[in-house]
């Protein structure tokens, strides 16, 4: 014994041929199996991110994604993220949207557009607002100042007023109480005011601004203004006012000049839902899709009485679907139990008429059920034949709910039967006639000892018909008329009519989350491996 | 499912009131197809049996919608583009479809789970959403100006992503009890691996290749939401020229385009159906 482990020596490892130790060689080969499986799976994967996974993702983002805004003001905005929210925003956020909106580049129109657009969605005179004030800023930028003064009151655009005020420049007292406005005055041209076909030069506008301020702080004004009120009495309101909030005008003249576009412009809460639209991601969607919205200062509250249908919708959708899937579960148990329990050659004809149906198109059996439903259709007038109603008072069967549950539950019938019919195929009959020979009732003896061992066949019949059900578009649009509408149906019109798209794909994502959520279940039930077809 | 002798009285009332109760589902199940077709050759522009159809008289029925088939260009050209989109998309959907489930096949696959998942998403997420997501990726795909949407490429390639989880689980089914010495065997003849691939593995899988290529076919020939979002009036195919017909003015010749759907669906589960036939003996084949 002793003398033989001397023999061995040392254990050595194992090698392969060329000298490569076996694990070495062994973990190569492993690897290289495990890169060549996948090398298989590779095309298909790559095939169904390209075309249908990252199509996906791309529109889960659009639900959050808020580029609007922020492509077409930008430097309003950065301007936006200093001011604090009380009060006006300073000058610098006008002059910054001023800017913006008057540059009248191909791209940038189609942003603002875009802007108006968006900001729509929060406060429905938005779009509007936007589109005049854009035709409006490219006019500001010239000559700020006059539509400052226009702005802060209308008297400035009143035709009569700088005629009025060109002649008053002769007396010597407007001279000597606004002497550059009356130097001015008197190089009277013909400018290109929109306000009137005669009006000064574009610097007559501030000079007059500061010079009613001075006059104004002098007191030399008070002299000035019997003169004026002599002539247009409205003028001289117009100057006593623009000289009291003078100081401001100058001081913020393109907050004026926007004023003067549209009242708008002047409230606080225009420039608060901008901030809040301002941000590039938003969860505005989110809430719309659950019926609330933020409120001016940023809380979440519920949206108004009649916008409020979403919450509704969803638990419609769910009501609907739960509905069909009962109905379906209640039709496909007797049938799936007959099937499997007669020999197979009946049995299998009879899964034809379940297959049949299951293998011709949904748009036939659709159109089918709108021939038969139809007041004017065979089931009505087959009733009217037996004389069970009258020829007047047909039933309304399509174009409602009623329609919509009928042609669901017939087109997702055989999804119910199909796993139902494999599970209960496999149950052994020797059971009930065990529990039959040990005195129980038929009935005892079905509800206790066959029905438990269907429930894996009902819990996944069950689950797919839900997740079909939830999902539905085509049917319900074709037959739903007006309240057989379901949550597919407003995507649909959120995409193609409304073009919010952002809340199309809010409400996707959650009707997504829903159907994962189940298809996990179904997974834990069935597994995905275990699905069958046909 | 006869009678037991030990049945009482009641049990046996029972028995037939339940083969009157599945009689009426079945019926309920099959009716909507059992109308279409008569109603297809009624000789009047209506949707309900007139009383000389119910009395059998021949100048009641007649081919007129079938005719209208055939002299409508635009029913013409959406049968030519669903069975072009149909075969072209079934062709990728298989083709990538297969290869896909040979690899799953293998034990040796790392994150399998995960890669069916992947794999099967298409048949499990709404369609709607689906069709949604591609309109806006295939119009401008990652933001490029190259735009699938509204082109034939671009409906392909939608159905084929569509179609493939069918294919991946039919094909993935059949290989469940493939007997891997079969490989082992051909490759010790002296057979290369494209040999056996063609002479080996491809018989054997076949009839689950040919059924998953029927659905993914069915898929695409049947789909109506994303040819809804995404094609262009080139494009129209069967099912969203019936949308169009049922949302505007319903017309028989619906009926008639209906019926030799049904003809076709018929054909293809028997197809199905014998395919599957064949797999059993061949499985119940023992070497």
């Amino acid at each position: 014994m002793a003398h033989a482990i001397e023999e061995a020596g040392p254990a050595r490892p194992l090698t392969m041929a060329d000298g490569t130790p076996l694990k070495v060689a062994l973990a190569r080969a492993t690897r290289r199996s495990k890169i060549r499986a996948f090398l298989l799976v590779a095309p298909l994967l790559l095939f169904i991110l390209i075309t249908f996974i990252f199509p996906i993702v791309d529109m889960l983002m659009r639900s959050i994604d808020n580029p609007e805004v922020n492509d077409a003001i930008p430097l309003t905005v950065a301007e936006l993220e200093k001011w604090d929210g009380e009060g006006m925003p300073p000058d610098a956020v006008f002059a910054a949207f001023i800017k913006e909106m008057g540059d009248r580049g191909e791209g940038q129109r189609r942003n603002v557009g875009r802007m108006g657009a968006r900001l729509n969605y929060e406060d429905g005179g938005f779009r509007s607002l936007i589109n005049k004030s854009q035709r409006a800023a490219a006019k500001i930028e010239e000559d700020p100042m006059q539509f400052a003064l226009v702005g802060f009151d209308k008297g400035w655009e009143d035709k009569k007023t700088w005629p009025t005020l060109d002649e008053l420049a002769e007396t010597p007292e407007f001279a000597e109480v606004l002497p550059e406005t009356a130097a001015l005055l008197r190089k009277w041209e013909t400018g290109n005011s929109p306000f009137a076909e005669k009006t000064p030069k574009p610097e007559t506008y501030p000079t007059i601004l500061s010079e009613l301020e001075k006059a104004k702080a002098d007191g030399s004004l008070a002299r000035l203004l019997p003169l004026v009120q002599a002539e247009n009495r409205k003028l001289a309101t117009t100057l006593e006012k623009t000289a009291a909030s003078a100081g401001d005008i100058r001081d913020n003249p393109l907050r004026y000049a926007l004023v003067g576009v549209d009242k708008d412009w002047g409230e606080q809460k225009t420039w608060k839902i901008i901030k809040q639209v301002s941000s590039p991601v938003t969860f505005s969607y989110y809430l719309n899709a659950v019926d609330r919205t933020y409120d001016i200062d940023g809380n979440i509250v519920m949206q108004p009485e009649w916008k409020q249908i979403y919450v509704q919708l969803f638990m419609k959708t769910i009501y609907v679907s739960l509905g069909v899937t009962l109905a379906c579960l209640i039709l496909a148990y007797p049938i799936s139990y007959l099937l499997a329990t007669l020999p197979p050659s009946k049995g299998n004809l009879l899964l034809i008429l379940v297959l049949l149906p299951f293998w011709t198109s949904l748009l036939v059996r659709t159109t089918s059920w709108i021939v038969l439903l139809q007041t004017q259709g065979v089931i009505n007038d087959t009733l009217v034949f037996l004389g069970i109603i009258s020829d007047d008072n047909r039933i309304e069967m399509i174009y409602n709910m009623t329609g919509t549950i009928i042609a669901m539950t017939h087109i997702l019938l055989p999804f119910m039967v199909l796993p139902m019919y494999s599970v209960m195929k496999t149950i052994s009959p020797s059971y009930m006639r065990a529990a039959r020979s040990l005195g129980a009732n038929p009935l005892i003896a079905f509800v206790r000892v066959y029905m438990p061992q269907t429930v894996p066949g009902i819990g996944a019949g069950s689950i797919l018909v839900f997740i079909l059900a939830i999902g539905y578009y085509i049917t319900p649009a074709l037959v739903g008329g007006q309240d057989g509408q379901l949550i597919s149906n407003f995507i649909a019109y959120h995409m193609q009519k409304s073009l919010n798209w952002g809340l199309a794909a809010a409400l996707g994502t959650i009707l997504l989350g829903g159907v994962l959520i189940m298809y996990w279940l179904y997974d834990r039930l069935v597994g995905i491996d275990n699905m069958k077809l046909g | 499912m006869a009678i037991p002798s030990y049945a009482g009285p009641l049990e046996r009332v029972w028995y037939y009131v339940y083969r009157l109760i599945c009689a009426a589902i079945f019926f309920f199940l099959i009716i909507p197809i059992l109308v279409i077709i008569p109603l297809s050759f009624n000789a009047e522009p209506y949707f309900t049996f007139t009383p000389e159809m119910l009395r059998f008289e021949a100048e009641a029925f007649s081919l007129r919608w079938y005719a209208d088939i055939v002299n409508n260009e635009q029913w013409l050209h959406s049968i030519k583009n669903s069975f072009i989109i149909g075969i072209a998309s079934t062709l990728v959907a298989t083709s990538l479809g297969t290869l896909a489930a040979l690899g799953l096949s293998r034990a040796e696959l790392p994150a399998k789970s995960l890669l069916m998942g992947i794999l099967i998403s298409p048949m499990i997420v709404p369609l709607i959403i689906t069709a949604a997501a591609m309109f806006f990726f295939y119009s401008a795909p990652f933001g490029s100006d190259f735009a699938l949407a509204q082109t034939y490429t671009g409906v392909i390639l939608a159905h084929a992503a569509l179609g493939t989880p069918f294919v991946v689980i039919t094909v993935t089914a059949t290989l469940v009890g493939f007997d891997k010495n079969l490989i082992r065997a051909s490759n010790s003849m002296g057979a290369d691996m494209p040999t056996t691939f063609f002479k080996v593995i491809m018989p054997l899988i076949l009839p689950g290749v040919i059924s998953g290529a029927l659905f993914a076919f069915v898929t695409s020939f049947d789909e109506v939401v994303v040819v809804l979002f995404m094609a262009g009036f080139e494009q129209r195919t069967i099912p969203r020229q019936m949308w169009a017909g049922i949302r505007e003015q319903i017309s028989p010749t619906i009926l008639a385009v209906a019926t030799l759907l049904i003809i076709i669906s018929t054909m293809l589960l028997a197809t199905i159906e014998l395919l599957r036939r064949r797999n059993e003996r061949m499985r119940g084949v023992t070497y």
